[in-house]
């Protein structure tokens, strides 16, 4: 995951990043990071990176590199023993199939897919919800930080809320999926009870609990 | 202008090759001028299906590297003389498949040819992409089982996202679902996906419907392709699907209507 540094001190950034995970810590355990420093070019020492790594590692994380980061702050991040990450490469690679282009400025959040998602595949919506107009298939893997809807069939995986927002649901024509999770909590197929296999579904998290709800 | 036709699959033993063999014959009986090419190295086979091992001279290999030229390395098949067959090598490996030679020598043969079939290797890596980056048709070729479903989904994908068309935002690849050792009475045991389950996970227009049959391995061990044994449920059901890729229209057969649907049975149990 991309964490992404703001203009204030370490131990703010401590401080939001501990209460985040604090929410859901399974979800974070031992996720990779990569530090994005668009919102901070004034560091750019070798020991703040080293910092850094000392806290994310504090925290259960392993940070790999960092991105958008300036001449000296790659060379200050390399001397920390961190990879640098060019930004919209590893966003395009995440993504390979993404249809939608990136909403403009101002625009809706949301993305929208109109094709059949495949097998392999993974679509990320950063920073807002996901819109799936095809099914989800097996092996397939959708992510949102906000809400997913799929108006086919999901047979992959969805992961709705994926920055930690417990208050994200996820909505399906049809439910066949092979893992639904929302702020790191999660079911896999298995735990879905068998009434609502092949239905319409909403899935959604009450008191830290996934409840799938049937219409 | 030639149209190159790549089969695939993603899943090994599905019938890619038998499925060349059939299409590439039966294009050619139809008066089309055609050539089949093994881009399985390594793992040289489309000449014996082909029934022509004993004439490999040169290969694809070798002129992908300027060691041949084409006319030194194409077989002209005994029975019909509108088919051409292009063998690979057996003695190399999917790295020899450069990119650039390969298109060298696909526009050299879309001189001289209406149809180009690649018979693609299984998997995802170097050779399968290989085979279908200049791909302007796909025939993907699917068992009635969820795994071979899956691994077509994915191939499906990589289509629409990793061909020369898709990276050039050209139209995208014409993709067609052709269902191979498909048994009526397997699925109405439940113990095969129907072609409804197929179509619905994949989401692509029916070619064909290949039943299971016997006649393929004798054709494939007689080096004889299917589409010649017009005796054969096998054979039938490849004639009627490449007519139905030359935009005829055939009424499918060989599917006996199925209520029953193994994918609901799966998920309906708990």
């Amino acid at each position: 995951m991309v964490l992404r540094l703001g203009e204030a001190g370490l131990a703010d950034f401590e401080q939001t990043l501990r209460s985040q995970i604090g929410r859901s810590p399974q979800f974070f355990a031992k996720a990779p990071v990569v530090l994005d420093l668009k919102d901070s070019q004034g560091l750019a020492a070798a020991a703040d990176f080293a910092e850094l790594k000392r806290l994310l590692r504090g925290l259960d994380l392993v940070p790999i590199g960092v991105q958008n980061a300036n001449p000296a702050q790659r060379e200050a991040a390399a001397e920390a023993g961190l990879g640098s990450f060019n930004g919209a490469a590893a966003q395009r690679r995440a993504a390979p199939t993404q249809p939608a282009p990136r909403p403009a400025a101002g625009a809706t959040r949301s993305m929208l897919v109109t094709e059949p998602v495949r097998s392999g595949t993974q679509i990320y919506a950063r920073g807002g919800d996901l819109i799936v107009l095809k099914s989800v298939s097996p092996g397939a893997e959708i992510i949102a930080d906000g809400h997913i809807h799929v108006y086919g069939a999901l047979r992959g995986r969805a992961i709705a809320g994926a920055t930690g927002d417990g208050a994200a649901r996820i909505f399906v024509k049809r439910l066949e999926a092979e893992l639904v999770s929302i702020a790191g909590r999660y079911l896999v197929s298995d735990q879905i009870a068998a009434e609502h296999l092949g239905r319409p579904a909403q899935i959604m998290l009450d008191d830290e609990h996934m409840v799938v709800l049937g219409n | 202008m030639a149209h190159v036709i790549v089969v695939t699959s993603g899943k090994g033993g599905v019938g890619k090759t038998t499925t060349s063999a059939a299409v590439a014959a039966g294009l050619a009986m139809k008066g089309k001028k055609t050539v089949v090419i093994d881009f399985d190295v390594g793992l040289r086979n489309l000449d014996l299906v082909m029934g022509c091992e004993r004439r490999v001279v040169f290969d694809f290999i070798n002129v992908i590297n300027g060691d041949a030229n084409l006319n030194q390395a194409l077989i002209r098949d005994k029975r019909l003389d509108q088919l051409y067959v292009f063998p690979t090598s057996q003695t190399r490996d999917k790295d020899a498949l450069k990119r650039n030679g390969v298109e060298k020598v696909l526009d050299e043969l879309k001189q001289s040819f209406d149809y180009i079939v690649c018979d693609s290797p299984a998997g995802i890596e170097h050779g399968a992409l290989t085979a279908l980056y200049f791909a302007d048709s796909a025939i993907v070729v699917t068992n009635p089982e969820v795994s071979s479903v899956r691994d077509s989904d994915r191939i499906i994908g990589i289509l629409a996202a990793k061909s020369r068309r898709a990276e050039r935002g050209e139209a995208p690849v014409n993709v067609h679902l052709l269902l191979t050792r498909y048994s009526a009475e397997r699925v109405a045991k439940g113990e095969m996906l129907t072609v409804e389950d197929v179509q619905e996970i994949l989401s692509i227009p029916l070619l064909g419907i290949i039943p299971e049959s016997e006649s393929v391995l004798r054709a494939s061990n007689t080096g004889t392709p299917v589409i010649f044994d017009d005796q054969s449920p096998a054979g039938r059901a490849y004639s009627d699907a490449v007519a139905r890729f030359l935009g005829e229209t055939r009424e499918m057969r060989f599917v006996k209507p199925e209520r029953r649907s193994l994918f609901r049975t799966l998920f309906g149990r708990a």
